[in-house]
């Protein structure tokens, strides 16, 4: 019994090791590949470990493409758009959770059922509204239409719900003014709502592609994952530099990971988990 | 005053989210629907045309072809995400050592950009210099053309032609699927892990004393009460696949969606007609089509959970 008890442990860890190697093996062939020479990178067979080590890839993509423009454009359409979401997010959810006015409920169904729209759906109006606005190639165009989070609201509103009413009045006392109470009262009570909406957001604004790729036209503008894109079209053979460029484009949010792991895959699955 | 605290004040906080929602959101969707019954093509506005723009949509071979890989992309890739990560989710739930290192490693794909995961994929199925094509002929095995493959892999697997209903996505579609199993399998997972922990050990302990085995356990106990999460896990699967669109953008052709047009999935030919061909009006008549296809797979997952697929615990 013991015996059958250590092979089926033994079986499991081999399925569970294949598929982690199945996981991770292409970030490791990127890596790979980021270090060869292109001389290099299309021997067939191919070599597991770079055989000349250079980090010359790293050094083109660096200098002659626009990379450390794309990556600014994209920390800041990042960080914008995060104080936007979290700034439209908190002050509508705490009216909805601590007001009580005619159609309140109404409303907040009326933004929860925008969730189930797409943005495909609404993607080539919107570029037509932006194109009006004569927003194409700005940061108005990338950092605006996304500074409001039905997901965002309806989070933040659960999590208000939760708090003791009596608090404020307490606080009332105290001579506290309504805002004061949410910022400085509210805020910090719901601070793990607040991580994972940050948490969804810095990833999607990140990792945002069509709607970039529709806005943008220069190269001054374009985030990290549109330059990346062209990048990947005009120098489709130079595959060291391709998998340098993508090493970059991945790093800021692996590394993130590698900080707040615990918070990131915590949000995800109570993302998942119905109320 | 009494006014100003129960009106006025919760509006002046709701305005700066409403108005965004307002102008970005709720403009934008009324627009397209409107758009939908308009001629308005690269030289603008033509006027109304009523339902002309479904009535060609629905002549449209490109549009149909477009449907139907995006359902057979969804056909594949929903089961083969839950299966693959059930049964990790169900491993790692045996208490095992190195937890955290095999939840990390499989997470890792969720959180990176679909733009550099599909570069580093189109890298590793390169026909004659990918890591793939590589590991097949040490397995000895001929190389696949991956990508560029159109024939349906049920025809690879036979070695016969066959109709269209049998012979299954193309292979290049089917390589889009693979990436996509492989990205979402860490999010699958940990979703699946929640659910596995809400199971009470009650049941396994009451299935122990019935002398039931490891696998009547599986499909007499976890699996039925596992069902609301799978079920999620399904919805949520379904509605992303049929939102793929930059894998094909930058991984197939050229031009995208090819081979033969096999990779052509919806959102990317709402794409291509309406940004890139500028015909708006037919463009936002394929969204709504598309609009309509993710309703009602919503509205399946409203009815069927509200009839409960679980058992109450």
């Amino acid at each position: 019994m013991k015996f059958k008890g250590r092979i089926l442990k033994g079986i499991i860890y081999i399925i569970l090791s294949i598929g982690a190697v199945w996981s991770l093996m292409p970030f490791l062939w990127m890596l790979s590949t980021s270090f060869k020479t292109p001389a290099e990178s299309i021997q067939f067979p191919p070599t597991w470990f770079p055989k000349i080590f250079t980090v010359q890839p790293y050094i083109t993509v660096w200098t002659k493409i626009a990379f450390p423009r794309y990556i600014m454009v994209s920390i800041i359409v990042s960080i914008a758009v995060l104080i936007g979401v979290l700034i439209t997010s908190l002050l509508a959810a705490y009216a909805f959770s601590w007001f009580n006015f005619k159609g309140r409920d109404t409303l907040f169904i009326g933004i929860l059922s925008l969730m189930i729209v797409p943005i495909p759906v609404y993607v080539v109006p919107l570029f037509i509204l932006v194109q009006r606005l004569g927003w194409i190639d700005t940061f108005q165009a990338l950092i605006i239409p996304w500074t409001a989070s039905v997901f965002g609201i309806f989070l933040l509103r659960q999590h208000m719900r939760t708090i003791p009413k009596d608090l404020f009045d307490a606080a009332r006392i105290d001579g506290c003014s309504r805002l004061r109470f949410l910022f400085s009262i509210i805020l910090p009570l719901i601070k793990p709502a607040v991580i994972t909406i940050s948490i969804f957001n810095i990833i999607s604004s990140w990792n945002s592609f069509m709607w970039p790729l529709m806005v943008t036209n220069s190269d001054k503008m374009r985030p990290i994952q549109v330059g990346l894109a062209y990048f990947s079209q005009g120098e489709s053979t130079n595959y060291p530099a391709l998998m340098a460029a993508s090493t970059i484009a991945i790093l800021p949010l692996v590394i993130l990971f590698f900080i707040a792991q615990r918070q990131i895959i915590e949000s995800y699955s109570r993302s998942g988990l119905k109320e | 005053m009494r006014k100003f605290k129960e009106f006025i004040y919760p509006l002046i906080l709701l305005s700066p989210a409403l108005a965004i929602l307002l102008i970005f959101k709720v403009f934008p969707i009324i627009y397209a629907f409107r758009l939908s019954f308009y001629d308005w093509g690269i030289a603008g506005e033509r006027g109304f045309v009523g339902f002309l723009n479904y009535v060609y949509l629905f002549k449209d071979p490109f549009f149909w072809q477009s449907l139907w890989n995006t359902f057979m992309y969804a056909l594949f890739a929903v089961p083969m995400g839950i299966i693959i990560s059930l049964i990790i989710a169900s491993l790692l739930n045996r208490g095992i050592r190195g937890l955290g290192f095999f939840r990390t490693a499989y997470f890792l794909p969720v959180i990176t950009s679909i733009v550099a995961v599909s570069v580093v994929w189109k890298w590793l199925y390169n026909p004659q210099r990918g890591l793939f094509n590589y590991l097949l002929t040490l397995l000895g095995m001929s190389p696949l053309k991956w990508l560029e493959e159109p024939r349906g892999i049920f025809e690879l697997l036979t070695g016969h032609s066959l109709p269209m209903l049998l012979k299954g996505p193309s292979l290049a579609l089917f390589s889009l699927v693979l990436l996509s199993v492989w990205k979402s399998l860490g999010y699958n997972i940990v979703i699946f892990l929640a659910g596995l922990k809400n199971i009470p050990n009650v049941y396994y302990e009451a299935a122990k004393i019935d002398g039931a085995g490891p696998i009547s356990t599986l499909f007499n106990v976890t699996l039925p009460l596992l069902s609301p999460t799978t079920f999620y896990v399904a919805i949520m699967t379904t509605i992303t696949s049929f939102q793929v669109f930059a894998p094909v953008w930058l991984m197939t052709g050229p031009p995208p969606g090819g081979p033969l047009g096999t990779t052509s999935v919806i959102v990317y030919y709402l794409f291509q007609k309406g940004y890139e061909e500028y015909q708006v009006g037919y463009g936002s008549a394929i969204a709504f089509v598309f609009f309509i296809l993710i309703l009602t797979i919503t509205v399946i997952q409203k009815t069927v959970l509200e009839k409960r697929v679980y058992y109450e615990v």
